[in-house]
């Protein structure tokens, strides 16, 4: 793995044809006559014709339509007349309606707690279940494999048991809240913007729904976080541990001076992709609530703009500033992916 | 120094179990409710929420009726069972075909734009969805491919390619070169090699991603609503189920829909656990 980033990045310098100056492939190729050369450029060749199905059908179903989303942001487009596709006026309305529109600070303040909330939640219970796996014991698969369904079942079937679940008139957590616990009325977990809640005498409102689809989506993702951060725990040396142990470090100390500096790459990437992913989520929010009760993040914004609407140029300018928030955390994740690569070099 | 390091370990101890508990219960417990309701009648649900039901109330009368056609009362959530597999497996199919090919060519051949074509499949990964939706929204419109399946499956083909070409990779990596060398000078051209001993020495990996897009296909919501919901023919069990909690069918029929939904992909998942993980996780223990 070492070797691998050194090798990729000399092979593509080196101009094919040329391969004879003690490049990564030197013994392969040896020598400089014609065989070698030819060897080589079909080994790019082929190497082109294995790729090129994958890249066409990324470049057809991903990055063209990117780019013309760009172009119809710039259009006065409604689904009903689609013809106007090939109207070439480009127009700055598409904008002004989506960043005059009175909701908008409500949505991106919406967005921005439901992403972070969810990512350091999901990260966070990830990291927690991790450790608590991380040592041996029976039955330690069959605890992974149960903590990993929350991950694989179907996200419809999901939101419809949590639905049920916390159904105010017969749902399980409401009639044990109710019955057991004593609370004064149901709460309207998907169904109430603010609750309000008296804890040690203070009494506050808090945003319930908002609070449910964030503690849905941690529970539906955390065991991927989970997963990344065992694997990285159960590569560590564990000689530095013992040292630490014998000098006389406890338990939480090693885990905050020797095991939280080992862990922080994967969690930092964690936190980035699971970021992404949040931010662009759709399913999640529309299947528990479809964004009522002040839970309408800008993915379903998006859909509202695109199918109720029918404004496809709405849907497209709205899309685009997502897509910019998005882009700027993936230059961070780059940027930082980069730093990390040539460290390792 | 030596009470603190005792007083931790027990404190760490007991916060341990009781994280796991609470975790286990979490994860199973939405699942064994859904089990539970949908094989008990609405109204014993209706009238003792929290009560266990006996013997005798179980029966399977929900799941009649999320599976029978609309003619025989039901809400015939069998006939999209058929769409579902067509587009899971057509899915998984030219998903690991075109993976393999491109998984080799990156591990194995040097070709200009090699380094592009890395980074930019890592960007697809994360490409937000509902924005790739928009435009071929407005282009299946147009060429009338809204509401057929195989739009659906070119859609989840280009979504689940980048991150299958990654999993193969990493295991392509581990195959000694030495062999496909020797085979090569033994006569065998590329395409024999990647046939003969590439694709047998890589098959844990292929079932890993085969399982890993067939519940990205099986599973998926977004693209079905948008694209097929205005042909009820070609409904897939997600996008049908959640449709008929839009028109409130009662709460047992609903999860007895949720369990014939997750069924497959439970099963399949604890069949071949272990390998899903370690195909997702390969090349995360390096950081």
């Amino acid at each position: 793995m070492a070797s691998g980033p050194l090798a990729t990045s000399a092979a593509d310098t080196e101009p094919a044809g040329t391969g004879s100056g003690g490049g990564p492939g030197a013994g392969r190729v040896r020598g400089r006559g014609r065989r070698g050369l030819s060897l080589r450029a079909r080994e790019s060749r082929a190497g082109l014709v294995l790729v090129s199905p994958t890249v066409l059908i990324v470049l057809l179903v991903v990055v063209l339509p990117f780019l013309w989303t760009i172009v119809m942001s710039f259009q006065r487009l409604r689904l009903i007349d689609l013809q106007n596709v090939f109207d070439i006026t480009l127009t700055l309305r598409n904008f002004e309606t989506v960043l005059g529109s009175a909701d908008l600070w409500e949505m991106v303040r919406t967005t921005l707690i439901y992403s972070i909330g969810g990512t350091v939640l999901s990260v966070g219970a990830g990291l927690a279940t991790a450790l608590a796996l991380r040592h041996r014991f029976p039955g330690r698969f069959l605890i992974r494999a149960f903590v990993l369904v929350p991950y694989v079942i179907p996200v419809v079937s999901a939101a419809l048991v949590w639905r049920t679940l916390l159904n105010p008139q017969f749902g399980p957590v409401n009639v044990f809240g109710v019955e057991v616990l004593g609370w004064d009325q149901p709460i309207g977990f998907l169904s109430e913007r603010f609750h309000r809640l008296e804890l040690f005498g203070v009494g506050f409102d808090a945003p319930i729904a908002l609070l449910t689809v964030i503690v849905f989506e941690a529970w539906k993702t955390f065991p991927l976080a989970f997963l990344f951060i065992l694997a990285r725990l159960q590569g560590l040396p564990r000689d530095l541990e013992e040292a630490a142990r014998v000098d006389g470090a406890t338990p939480l100390q090693r885990f905050r001076h020797i095991v939280l500096p080992q862990l922080s790459g994967v969690i930092a990437l964690l936190v980035l992709l699971r970021f992404i992913w949040t931010f662009q989520n759709f399913n999640d929010v529309y299947l528990l609530t479809r964004g009522a009760a002040g839970t309408e993040v800008v993915a379903v914004q998006v859909y509202t703009y695109l199918v109720s609407r029918n404004d496809v140029g709405g849907a497209a300018a709205l899309g685009l500033l997502m897509s910019v928030v998005l882009i700027i955390a993936f230059a961070v994740y780059y940027r930082y992916g980069v730093v990390k690569q040539e460290a390792e070099v | 120094m030596a009470s603190r390091e005792v007083v931790e370990t027990r404190v760490l101890g007991v916060a341990r179990v009781v994280w796991l508990a609470f975790i286990l219960v979490a994860c199973v417990l939405p699942l064994f409710y859904m089990l539970l309701l949908s094989v008990r009648p609405l109204q014993a649900v209706l009238s003792d929420p929290l009560g266990v039901p006996s013997f005798g109330e179980l029966n399977l009368e929900a799941y009649r009726r999320v599976v029978a056609s609309p003619e025989d009362g039901g809400y015939g959530l069998l006939s999209f069972f058929g769409n579902s597999l067509i587009v899971a497996l057509g899915s998984v199919v030219l998903t690991v075909l075109l993976s393999v090919l491109g998984a080799y060519a990156a591990t194995r051949l040097r070709f200009p734009g090699k380094n592009v074509v890395n980074i930019s499949f890592f960007a697809v990964y994360m490409f937000p969805g509902i924005v790739m939706a928009i435009p071929l929204f407005v282009l299946f419109s147009r060429l009338g491919l809204r509401g057929e399946l195989p739009a659906l499956i070119i859609i989840y083909l280009a979504s689940t390619v980048p991150v299958s070409v990654y999993m193969l990779r990493n295991y392509f990596r581990s195959i000694p070169k030495g062999l496909e060398d020797a085979a090569m000078v033994d006569g065998c051209n590329r395409g024999q090699v990647i046939i003969r001993i590439v694709l047998p020495l890589a098959m844990p990996s292929i079932a890993a991603t085969s399982l890993y897009v067939f519940m990205i296909a099986w599973n998926e919501y977004l693209f079905a609503l948008l694209f097929l919901l205005e042909s009820r023919d070609n409904w897939t069990v997600s996008l049908g189920l959640a449709q008929l909690d839009d028109i409130s069918v009662s709460a047992t029929v609903l999860m007895a829909g949720s369990v014939l939904l997750t069924l497959p992909v439970i099963a399949l998942f604890f069949a071949a656990e272990r390998l899903l993980v370690e195909g997702l996780t390969a090349g995360a223990e390096k950081g």
